[in-house]
Order: structure tokens, then C-alpha cells, then sequence
């Protein structure tokens, strides 16, 4: 029997007239890479902000680690935010900070013991390792190149050792060899850390490497859910044209 | 009557969003777990960063008044009073408005623009979502700054423009060191530098909250964050003024004018 991370049911959200996720459903199973693909301006971004509650959706429940976080207080909701990494797609690193502060600035508020035992350096040590980026230790963002930047990102979700990753197009703007090696990478969390991971993509090689399994995100709705090799041999033409 | 309650004005929403955002710094500002290096870091760029600036407003302010006021009080016989009057208006009203009005320009923009730019890069949100609370983090922190280092640059800036005044009385006339701060600190009273003071506290407070809601609720890209900053030097200078003639009705009425 699998476990769901993550439930989310019949969740709507506009904004204005415009009405992005409408009674979309889905769950993530643990340990699962699960990619959501959609055209752009389909409301995949909104779909995972609304799952760690940075947008809040009109209607439907959301429950993450078997808390619904529409309910949580702020500080609850801190609690869980630190079980839950997210890997912007701008990348987000704060750009005043070096590499280290930029990893060491989540460890602030959240020391596991873990983490206590080992020390704020050896943490930020193993995640740049993590990334193969040990050596930008005391860089800052503007010296790094794009690919560096999201390696960087995502070391900075790893050093919490979160349960659940949700990936917001992690290889947009990327040229193929490095959005393979990003795919690649997104994998070997995976198997190294036992992560859940969502990962919102139109890229097609990125999901055919990091996916167990695809859902279609069409219409505001959850239009097909299977793994990447059915959905590919599919005839529907509105699932064929993502693969053409 | 109704259509009384449901008259919409932006003006007034936007007041009453910066009044949650206000309500919203005091709730976290007792909250454990406060940011202190992040505070003193920012009283680090808000105080000792605007020194020089502050300074050489101050000196010229000073210079300037008692050399345009010269003539005037010389046409009366009563030039000795310069050093007297200098000091009461400088110390009163001018030194601490001026001081509040270069801060909404520096300290109110830059807010805006970091916290902006902060803002439509995702940094906020980035905060966020790792459960760090950056209201604590970038907010607290800045508006409590301001708050204590406005009254900090007002006192230099009243020592400062007082100086200038000394070498604008002696440009044209003599008049010794000594008798210049004698005159001066004849003139001052706790009644003129506690209520000057004072309201410098508000100033800062009222700076650091504009500064920071506008940068903070930043949108629209890089347009947006250009809007912000500009926005936040108009609403904080406007708020400035409003306080001041606040503070000037108090004092009168508290009988310390």
C-alpha cells in the first residue's frame, strides 16, 4: 500500500476572470517523482504555490504531510514550510548574500538535531557536494552562471533535508546539455534522500528522466495520469501534441 | 447613508493596508526569536551610512539660515540675538524636519527598491517557503533601525548646523566660541530639545513602515519596484509634514513651546 505526501482535492483558483485550476485533483505518492506538464499559463506554477500555501486557492483542500494547510497558524505552517523544499524557477537565491549565507540562511530557524550535531559548516559543505559546487563556497549569485545558480537553489532546499521537493521548471532556460545534467541530478536526490518531488515541466526530456509518473494538466483540470512512456503511445490528440 | 459606507477610495485602502502592516510589525516585534544581527546590520546602513550625507546637509543648513537671517535681525539693532535665534529654529524645527526629509529620501527609496526588487525576484517568497519569516527578518528589523537611528542623526545634525551657524555669525561679525554656545544653550530648553526629539522617533517609525510596505507589497516587475521606491519617498516626506504639525499642535497645547 502507497502513502500519499500530498492530497490535493478539487481545488479551484481564479484570478479575475480568469480561472487558472478548476476542481483539479491529484495526490504524490512517497518516495514518487511526479511531473505535472501543461502548456505555459496553464496554472502548474499556481498549482504548487498553492500547495505550500504562498497562494491560497478559493476552494478545495490541500493536505501536505497529512496537515491541511489552510488551516495551520504561521507557525505551524513554518514548520511544515520546512519540510517542503521549493525550487523556484527564477532560481531565487538572494543576490546581497554569498553562496554560504545564501544555504546557511534556512538553517536559522530550523536545526534538526541532526543538523545541530553536525554543524552549520559541514551542512553547507555536504550540500554543495550534493550539487558537485564546493569549490563557489564564497561566490556570489551574479559570478555564477545559470546552471550554478539553480545547483545552488537546490542546495539551498536540500540543506533542510526536506521530505517533499516541488521543482517549478528547473531546466527553463537552460541549454540541453545542463538541463540534462539538472535532470539528472533531480534523480540522484531522489534515490540519495528518499524525497517526494513534484516537478512542474514542459521540457520533455526533463519528465521522461525525472518522472515515475505524469499528469496532464489541461483546462484547469487533471486531465491524464500515467507514466511517460503510456502517455506517449497515447492517441488523444490533445496529449499527442506535447509529444510531437 | 449607504452609499456614504460604500464609497471606495484608494487613498484611504492603501491607509488602512499600511495600517495592518503597522499592526502587523508590533504583533511580531514581541514575538521571540528576534532577527538582532539583521537590526544592528541595518543600523549600521541607515545610521552610519546617511552620516556624511546628514552632515553636510546640516552644516549648510546651518551656514545658510544664519547668514540670510543676518540682515534682517542687523535693519532692528538686534543682530546679537543670531546666535539665539539660530539655535531655536534650527533645533526646534528645521534641523530635525530636514533630517527626516533626506532619510524619506534615502533610507524610504532604498527600502523600496530592495525590498521590491526582493520581491518580484521571488527572494520573499523563497523566505517564505523556507519557514524564515521574513517579515521578522526584513521588516522588524528595518523599521525598528529607522526608528532609533532617525533621532541619532537629528542630534548630529542639530550639533552640526549649530557649528555652521557659529562660522556664518563670524563671516561677517566677531563673535567668540565661547559666547556662541553660551548664547545657544541660553536659548535652548528641555522644552525645545525633548519634544524636537520626539518626534525624530516617529519620523523614523513613519519612514521605515512607507518604505518597507511599498517595497514588501512590490508588483509589477521592474516597473513595479521603480513605482515603490518612488511612492515611498512622496508618502513618507507627506507623512513627515502631517507629523510634524501634529507634534507642534501637541507641544502647544502641553504648554512646551
Amino acid at each position: 500500500m502507497t502513502t500519499d505526501v500530498i492530497c490535493v482535492e478539487n481545488v479551484y483558483k481564479s484570478f479575475g476572470d480568469n480561472h487558472v485550476l478548476r476542481d483539479f485533483s491529484m495526490n504524490l505518492h512517497h518516495g514518487e517523482n511526479l511531473a505535472i506538464l501543461g502548456k505555459s499559463g496553464s496554472g502548474k506554477s499556481v498549482l504548487i504555490k498553492c500547495i505550500i500555501n504562498l497562494i491560497e486557492p478559493d476552494h478545495g483542500t490541500i493536505q501536505v504531510l497529512n496537515a491541511l494547510v489552510n488551516t495551520l497558524s504561521p507557525e505551524s505552517l513554518d514548520e511544515l514550510r520546512a519540510k517542503v523544499g521549493f525550487l523556484f524557477q527564477s532560481n531565487a537565491l538572494y543576490d546581497s548574500m554569498t553562496v554560504r549565507e545564501n544555504l546557511e540562511f534556512p538553517l536559522r530557524r530550523h536545526w534538526s538535531k541532526e543538523l545541530r550535531e553536525k554543524g552549520a559548516e559541514a551542512a553547507v559543505m555536504e550540500a554543495l557536494d550534493d550539487v558537485g559546487l564546493r569549490h563557489t563556497v564564497d561566490m556570489m549569485p551574479a559570478e555564477l552562471s545559470g546552471g550554478m545558480r539553480k545547483r545552488i537553489a537546490l542546495a539551498r532546499t536540500l540543506i533542510l533535508r526536506p521530505a517533499i521537493i516541488l521543482y517549478d521548471e528547473p531546466t527553463t532556460g537552460l541549454d540541453p546539455v545542463t538541463a540534462r545534467e539538472i535532470s539528472n541530478l533531480i534523480v540522484k536526490v531522489q534515490q540519495k534522500y528518499n524525497t517526494s518531488s513534484i516537478i512542474i515541466s514542459h521540457d520533455m526530456n526533463c519528465i521522461n528522466i525525472t518522472s515515475n509518473r505524469v499528469i496532464m494538466l489541461i483546462d484547469g483540470k487533471s486531465y491524464a495520469n500515467n507514466s511517460f512512456d503510456n502517455l506517449r503511445k497515447s492517441t488523444d490528440t490533445r496529449i499527442k501534441e506535447f509529444f510531437e | 447613508m449607504e452609499s456614504l459606507f460604500n464609497i471606495r477610495s484608494p487613498f484611504l485602502e492603501e491607509l488602512g493596508d499600511i495600517a495592518r502592516f503597522s499592526g502587523r510589525f508590533f504583533k511580531e516585534l514581541f514575538k521571540p526569536k528576534q532577527e538582532y544581527d539583521e537590526f544592528l546590520r541595518q543600523c549600521y546602513w541607515i545610521g552610519y551610512k546617511s552620516l556624511s550625507l546628514v552632515a553636510i546637509t546640516a552644516f549648510i543648513m546651518g551656514l545658510v539660515l544664519t547668514i540670510q537671517s543676518r540682515p534682517t535681525l542687523v535693519e532692528f539693532g538686534a543682530q546679537s540675538l543670531l546666535p539665539k535665534m539660530v539655535a531655536v529654529s534650527l533645533v526646534r524645527e528645521i534641523s530635525p524636519v530636514i533630517t527626516a526629509l533626506i532619510c524619506a529620501g534615502k533610507i524610504g527609496s532604498g527600502m523600496g527598491a530592495e525590498l521590491g526588487s526582493m520581491r518580484v525576484t521571488e527572494q520573499i517568497d523563497a523566505m517564505d517557503v523556507s519557514g524564515t519569516n521574513p517579515f521578522r527578518y526584513l521588516i522588524v528589523t528595518r523599521v525598528m533601525a529607522t526608528t532609533c537611528m532617525l533621532p541619532v542623526l537629528a542630534s548630529l545634525s542639530n550639533a552640526v548646523s549649530l557649528f555652521g551657524g557659529y562660522l556664518g555669525v563670524n563671516i561677517r561679525g566677531q563673535v567668540s566660541w565661547h559666547l556662541y554656545w553660551t548664547q545657544v544653550f541660553d536659548a535652548l530648553s528641555f522644552g525645545d530639545v525633548i519634544p524636537s526629539l520626539s518626534k525624530t522617533f516617529f519620523f523614523g517609525f513613519a519612514i521605515g513602515v512607507v518604505g518597507c510596505y511599498k517595497g514588501y507589497n512590490s508588483r509589477k516587475g521592474t516597473e513595479g519596484v521603480g513605482r515603490s521606491a518612488n511612492s515611498a519617498v512622496v508618502i513618507a516626506s507627506l507623512l513627515v509634514f502631517i507629523i510634524d504639525l501634529i507634534a507642534v499642535q501637541l507641544s502647544d497645547l502641553l504648554g512646551l513651546t
